[in-house]
Order: C-alpha cells, then structure tokens, then sequence
C-alpha cells in the first residue's frame, strides 16, 4: 500500500517534489559482484587476452601446410620379370630413392635414405655393400649395417604387386629391421 | 690558408634557405653539449660520455661492437641482394649466378654478405669467452649474459637459414642433415621421446612445420627466407636492444675492477 512504503512521501499542496527513485541499497553488491568500472576493465582485458589468444593459436596453425605438392608416394616399378635374381636395381633411386633387390624368392625395396643424418648412399657391385659418402656409413646387401656412424640398418619400403602385374612401392610405409618388421607382410614381395 | 671556407661558410649562414632550416645556433656550453646527444633519437642510445677504460681496446677488443657492425654489414649486403634473389626453386639458384656473373658489384655484395656471417659466428664466439673471463655475467649482469645466449642461438640460427637459399647441392643437404635432427626431438618430433605416444608423424610434427613439408623443398625454401630476412632480423633486433641497453644500466661496459662502477 503506497502509505505503507517506507519512500512514500506525504503530499502537500503546491510543493514540488522530486520523484521518487528506485535505489538499490547502499553496499550492495549486486549480482555480478563488481562494480561497472570494475565489468568493464575486466571485459576489456577479458577481451585483450581472448583476441591475443586466438590470434596465437590461428597463426601457429596457419604455419603448418595442408597440402602438400610433393610427389606421390607409391610409383610402379616394372614388371618382376624385368628384374635379375640377385641383383641391386638402381633404375628407381635417382627419382624415388629406391633401390629394388631380387633374391631367388622374392623382392624387397629398400630405402636410399642413410639412416644416420639423410645422404644418398651409393651401392658398391664389386664390394656388395652399400656406403653413404657423407660419414662412411656401410650396410649389408639386405640392408642391415656393420660399419659407420648409422644406429640402425636401412629401411625397407612396403613392395606389392598390383593386378596388373606391376611391382609396385609405396614409400610412405616403412619397415623398421630394429623394430622386427622386416617380417611383416609388405616387406617382402615372395616371388618365383 | 683555408681562410676561403671561412668565408663562405659565413656567407652560406647568412642566407635566406639555410635560415631557414637550421633557425639559430647553440651556445657551446657543456650542457648544450650533452643534450646534442640526450636529445637526439639516434645518438641517444650511446652514453654521453664514456669512462676513460671503455676506450681501452685490451679489455674487450671491441668484439660486441664488431659483432654489432657485421650485423649491420649483413643487413645492407642483404638488402641489396634482395633485389636481385627470388626464393623460388626455380629461380634461386639463377639468380644467384645471376648475381655472381651479370650484376655491377654482385659478386662483391655476395662475398662480402657471406664473410660477414662467418666473421659475425666468429666474433660472437669472441665475444662470449671474453665476457666469460671477465666475470661480467656476474650480478647484476646475470641477465643480460641470458640475453647474449638468445643472440648467439639467433645467430646461429640466421646462418642455417641463409645457408639454404643459394639452392645449390651444398645447401639442400645441409639443411637435410639438420632437420633429420628436429625430427628427434622430445616430443615434438616423429622420431623422438614420447613423439609417436602423441601422435607426431612425418607430416605433423616439428620437423613438418620447420620444413613445409616432408623433405626439403620449394616451401622449405620460401619458409627459410622469411625467418632469414624478416622474423629472425626483427627479433633478433629487439633482443640487441635490450642487450645493450641493460650493459649502461647495469655499470656500463666492462673494465678493470678498480675502474668500474660498484652495484
């Protein structure tokens, strides 16, 4: 009831009265808990902050490709009759680093990639060894190393044979001797 | 004798153009002396006087400042290269025999370009051990000694860069044998520590970034020319900054302990 409210004021004739104003209590805080100087230095910073972050994590995103326009990995590589038994072919390893070896039972690809810092290795016919001109790095005809600064033997590359008779070599799927993957299916192609 | 410039340099003062320009002239006073300096944007960043030690070559020989002047050496070789380099696999290593054979002072620009940044690895090396044996990485020099080591990682940094752009077989297989190193780095890289537990592989890890790729290549190129000139050069610039402006501040440059400020 308007005479029970504590702001009610009695009218009386010809006084001008301020109107009545809807004040929160003194020392409140309020809901939010700060005052709007503090809401708006605090949105402010909120603000500052959230835009430097994202800016950050934008750019660091932005530095790293999505697509790439290096060569695909898989090539084909002749037909398993274009190969001799028991020799190193050198046909692939200007283009794809890749050097395809045919034993009696099979093939394997191995990778022409020095498995100590990344240099090309050569294949010596006449010492049957492969031997990395940058530290000396030598390796076994099959791959595994004996002498040199390289940790570990080379890596084979996963070697099938499409439906068309192709070899083909996918350089993007690797087996590791020191991991034990040399025996797993991809590593080695049985043929004849 | 030399009477004749007197002569003329009062006439010249006297005219409407140069009264124009330069309004009146200061009173020599040591004051005015001072403020030539502490009011100049350029000129301020050196002391306005320096105790009589720093002029002693023996104790430092200089090679902060040698090391500062190859940088700026470098800066102005490589500006002017920039004119004629395009860090594209296609181009780059034309326009560098380009440089070497068709271009007025092109070999010498080159040449010089690439003394200053052996020259500059040298003297900061230089630089390093003589601050190391005059015990001025001690407090309140302990951050500044901090700083020195950024500058030394940067400068190492900037040669690996540059030596990549000439494109040539000598700078394909440097830069491959160093990123084969990022690749085994403690988690970030795909051949590292803990790298395949957080999924880093050959086209996402740190190797991947620092590369564009996963061997090197056109992008590797592009990527390594930008840090080269730009990213590496501006920070490499604030960091020189602070570097000397922390030397006055912390007691000005280093002399015999009798000389020198006490902290």
């Amino acid at each position: 009831m308007p005479e029970q409210d504590p702001s009610f004021q009695k009218p009386v004739a010809g006084e001008v009265r301020k109107p009545r104003q809807d004040k929160p209590p003194e020392n409140d805080p309020g809901i939010w808990r700060m005052s709007r100087k503090n809401f708006l230095s605090v949105a402010g910073w909120l603000a500052f902050f959230g835009f430097l972050a994202t800016a950050t994590v934008g750019a660091l995103r932005l530095m790293v490709p999505r697509v790439l326009y290096e060569t695909p990995s898989a090539f084909k590589a002749g037909k398993p009759q274009d190969y001799v038994v028991g020799e190193v072919n050198e046909t692939y390893k200007d283009e794809y680093r890749v050097w395809i070896v045919r034993e009696a039972d099979g093939f394997y690809a191995l990778s022409a990639i020095c498995t100590h810092l990344g240099c090309t290795p050569r294949w010596l016919q006449t010492e049957s060894k492969f031997k990395c001109p940058c530290h000396g790095s030598g390796y076994h005809k099959d791959g595994v190393n004996f002498e040199g600064p390289t940790p570990r033997p080379l890596e084979r590359l996963k070697i099938t044979l499409s439906d068309d008779g192709d070899i083909v070599v996918d350089r993007g799927v690797k087996f590791l001797y020191e991991k034990g993957e040399w025996s797993k299916p991809g590593a080695f192609l049985k043929f004849g | 004798m030399f009477g004749i410039f007197e002569t003329l340099r009062e006439k010249l003062r006297r005219t409407d153009v140069y009264k124009s320009i330069f309004r009146h002239a200061y009173q020599d006073t040591q004051r005015n002396r001072a403020l030539q300096i502490l009011d100049n944007v350029f000129l301020h960043l050196h002391p306005v006087r320096v105790s009589r030690h720093a002029t002693n070559v023996g104790y430092t020989w200089g090679m902060g400042g040698i090391t500062f002047l190859l940088f700026i050496v470098l800066t102005v070789t490589g500006v002017i290269l920039m004119f004629y380099y395009r860090p594209a696999a296609e181009y780059a290593y034309d326009d560098m025999k380009y440089l070497m054979n068709d271009v007025a002072f092109g070999p010498l620009m080159r040449n010089m370009h690439r003394w200053a940044a052996h020259a500059m690895v040298i003297t900061v090396m230089l630089h390093m051990f003589r601050v190391f044996l005059t015990g001025s990485y001690k407090p309140p020099r302990q951050f500044n000694w901090v700083i020195g080591v950024f500058l030394l990682t940067l400068t190492l940094f900037l040669s690996f860069t540059g030596y990549l752009l000439p494109w040539d077989q000598l700078a394909i297989w440097a830069v491959t044998v160093g990123t084969n190193m990022a690749r085994a780095t403690p988690l970030l890289g795909h051949e590292g520590p803990f790298g395949a537990e957080l999924g880093m592989k050959v086209n996402n890890d740190v190797r991947f970034v620092l590369l564009g790729g996963t061997q090197v290549g056109p992008p590797t190129l592009l990527r390594f020319y930008v840090l080269h000139c730009i990213f590496l050069p501006l920070i490499g610039s604030v960091l020189m900054i602070v570097h000397f402006w922390r030397v006055r501040k912390d007691g000005g440059i280093s002399g015999p302990e009798s000389e020198t400020k006490k902290n």
